[in-house]
């Protein structure tokens, strides 16, 4: 393994996208990315996998694109997180804002606290390229909005009593996908086209997969997690929209 | 600078500039002041949310020397307009100072207009035969002017306090107007990205008007129905921008007609009615009678704005939250911004740092202070 440090103090997102660049063409397989602050598509040019580990704040549009490396993130994170990733992993061990992984192709996307808006809208699958995004706070209004495939996770850990999951219009829209939910859903917030159910064995099987390496990440003890109650939401139709932009 | 140009546009009715923009904050509530270097820093930082067309900063606390005094800035074309809003003044009001602004020469940063200084008390004869508050008084000569006088514009005209602004990065506009020099305890800041004119000197953010300030990333899209209401109480959107409208609505709910904070931000965020349906009978009936007096003051469309005053700050998002904001508190100070890292760049280890949600505001007060 070839690692390489890159001092980012003050140095512009291009400059630094460069560099990283650079890094991975002379054949490092781990970057380090000290004093960040700001600077923004960290992660997007990169072509071929690499682990880039970054102190500080990473600025908006974090791993866009991304294809196959893997981001880790001992602070909080800023908006648009993984936004039309491909494949990979992103962990961020602090907060994160509005946006994240928009329109979500493929690969994981872990966040340990509190995320803002429109998290997870028009997360789409297909074959085996099924994203994967896991809240560990709470998320604000929109979560889920118009997602037409793959995996939502959100733990809601550390909330005030009484303060819900989610805001409000979670899942509206939504076509495709699953959100695994931990804690009681308020039906009034939910978007018209979701609906909650129990999980089943498969879906089970499958969350525990998912939250033990999510827990192991995040140093996390998974009983604790799994202490709460889960229940699932999908849509009730499909494709609502196949006839708005094709004919059939 | 074109003030021709400008005057056409402002003979147009509710022109509209929507904007996508970079702001920042940071007060320190015991009074402290502190220079501008740290919203410069700030700012610049969040540099690639502006596009050089517009920056600029509010600063409160600069001018103890002058607290009794309102601070006019003033933007002249030529000296010819200079002299003929000088009359105008010297009027209206007894100068106690009148001065060129102090700037530096900065790369990025041409063609500025003519920048004036004036520290004035409103003439008590005129202020008494006017039968108006002295608040008022000002306010009536300063849109006086900024809609009769060509090629003349007061930007700033509170007590102890100044905006400073213009076309370029605001870290230019910054280092032109030397920010570095004055100490404040309160300091705003914003970048600015105009989409659809260019941008132009009175057009950059704050906007001000006595002691209220606006920076603000978004645009809004109640713009007309809020410019027609406001003008029914004198008020004149002669600027070229959404952002103008947002300081009169604050002036209007807050100093005019005497609302809590609070009831100011239920008015121009006012909650979904599906949230009012959820909300117990008390505070149902008092939203709903907002939205009712008050229907044309919602604000529609994406916003983030801080809110300065003599008092504190005022962080507000849009209800369904379309711009991002993050706030966080060290100490005494309380710091907002666009962006997390616009706060750490100046503020490393916060002892909190949040995101605030939809409509819900950040209230900074000033210690010993009650009220915004």
């Amino acid at each position: 393994m070839m690692e390489k440090t890159i001092d980012a103090r003050g140095v512009y997102y291009r400059l630094l996208n460069d560099r990283i660049q650079e890094a991975v063409k002379d054949g490092a397989t781990k970057i380090i990315l000290t004093g960040v602050n700001g600077q923004r598509y960290i992660g997007t040019r990169v072509d071929r996998p690499v682990e880039i580990e970054i102190e500080g704040v990473p600025g908006n549009d974090l791993g866009a694109y991304m294809n196959g490396s893997t981001i880790i993130v001992r602070d909080n994170g800023q908006d648009a997180i993984g936004n039309t990733m491909n494949s990979g992993k992103i962990v961020i061990h602090g907060h994160a804002g509005d946006v994240l992984g928009y329109a979500m192709r493929g690969g994981k996307l872990f966040i340990r606290g509190d995320v803002g808006y429109r998290v997870g809208i028009h997360m789409k699958e297909y074959g085996a390229n099924i994203p994967i995004l896991v809240i560990g706070g709470s998320a604000g209004s929109f979560l889920g909005e118009y997602m037409a495939g793959g995996i939502l996770v959100i733990l809601g850990l550390n909330r005030k009593p009484g303060e819900p999951v989610a805001g409000d219009y979670l899942g509206t829209g939504m076509h495709g996908g699953v959100i695994y939910l931990r804690g009681n859903v308020d039906e009034a917030g939910l978007g018209k086209e979701v609906a909650v159910f129990e999980l089943d064995a498969a879906d089970e099987e499958r969350l525990e997969k998912l939250l033990c390496e999510y827990c192991r990440d995040m140093d996390i003890d998974y009983e604790e997690v799994r202490e709460e109650k889960f229940v699932k939401l999908v849509p009730v139709s499909r494709r609502p929209y196949g006839n708005l932009y094709t004919h059939a | 600078m074109n003030f021709k140009w400008q005057v056409n546009i402002m003979e147009k009715k509710y022109p509209r500039i929507p904007s996508g923009c970079a702001i920042s904050g940071i007060m320190n509530k015991k009074g402290e002041r502190f220079s501008g270097t740290d919203i410069m820093k700030s700012i610049a930082l969040m540099h690639d949310r502006s596009n050089g067309l517009g920056g600029g900063f509010a600063a409160y606390g600069i001018y103890p020397e002058y607290s009794d005094h309102y601070a006019l800035h003033v933007f002249y074309e030529s000296l010819s307009n200079r002299v003929s809003a000088e009359e105008f003044i010297n009027e209206h009001f007894n100068v106690d100072t009148s001065e060129m602004i102090h700037t530096r020469k900065v790369k990025g940063i041409s063609n500025p207009p003519l920048i004036w200084r004036y520290f004035v008390q409103p003439k008590k004869n005129k202020l008494h035969s006017s039968e108006l508050t002295e608040e008022e008084y000002v306010v009536r000569c300063i849109m006086r002017i900024n809609s009769s006088y060509e090629g003349c514009y007061i930007f700033s005209s509170g007590k102890n306090m100044g905006a400073f602004k213009g076309v370029g990065y605001p870290e230019d506009i910054g280092e032109f107007y030397r920010l570095e020099e004055y100490k404040g305890y309160l300091w705003t800041a914003h970048g600015r990205f105009p989409t659809n004119t260019p941008g132009w000197w009175g057009g950059a953010h704050p906007f001000t008007l006595l002691d209220w300030s606006i920076v603000h990333n978004g645009e809004i899209s109640s713009y007309h129905a809020n410019a027609r209401f406001l003008e029914m109480f004198g008020y004149k959107c002669t600027l070229q921008t959404d952002t103008e409208v947002i300081t009169y609505i604050f002036d209007f709910l807050m100093r005019k007609n005497g609302l809590p904070v609070e009831l100011a931000v239920s008015t121009i965020a006012a909650p979904l009615w599906k949230e009012i349906e959820r909300m117990d009978e008390d505070r149902k009936e008092l939203i709903k009678a907002l939205r009712t007096v008050y229907s044309s003051l919602l604000i529609n469309g994406p916003f983030s704005i801080i809110l300065g005053t003599r008092n504190g700050i005022v962080a507000l998002n849009d209800r369904i939250k379309l711009r991002n904001m993050v706030a966080a508190t060290k100490g005494d100070f309380l710091y907002v911004a666009s962006e997390e890292s616009g706060i750490r760049e100046i503020c490393p280890n916060p002892e909190n740092v949040w995101v605030p949600k939809a409509g819900e505001p950040v209230i900074g007060l000033m210690e010993g202070v009650k009220e915004i």
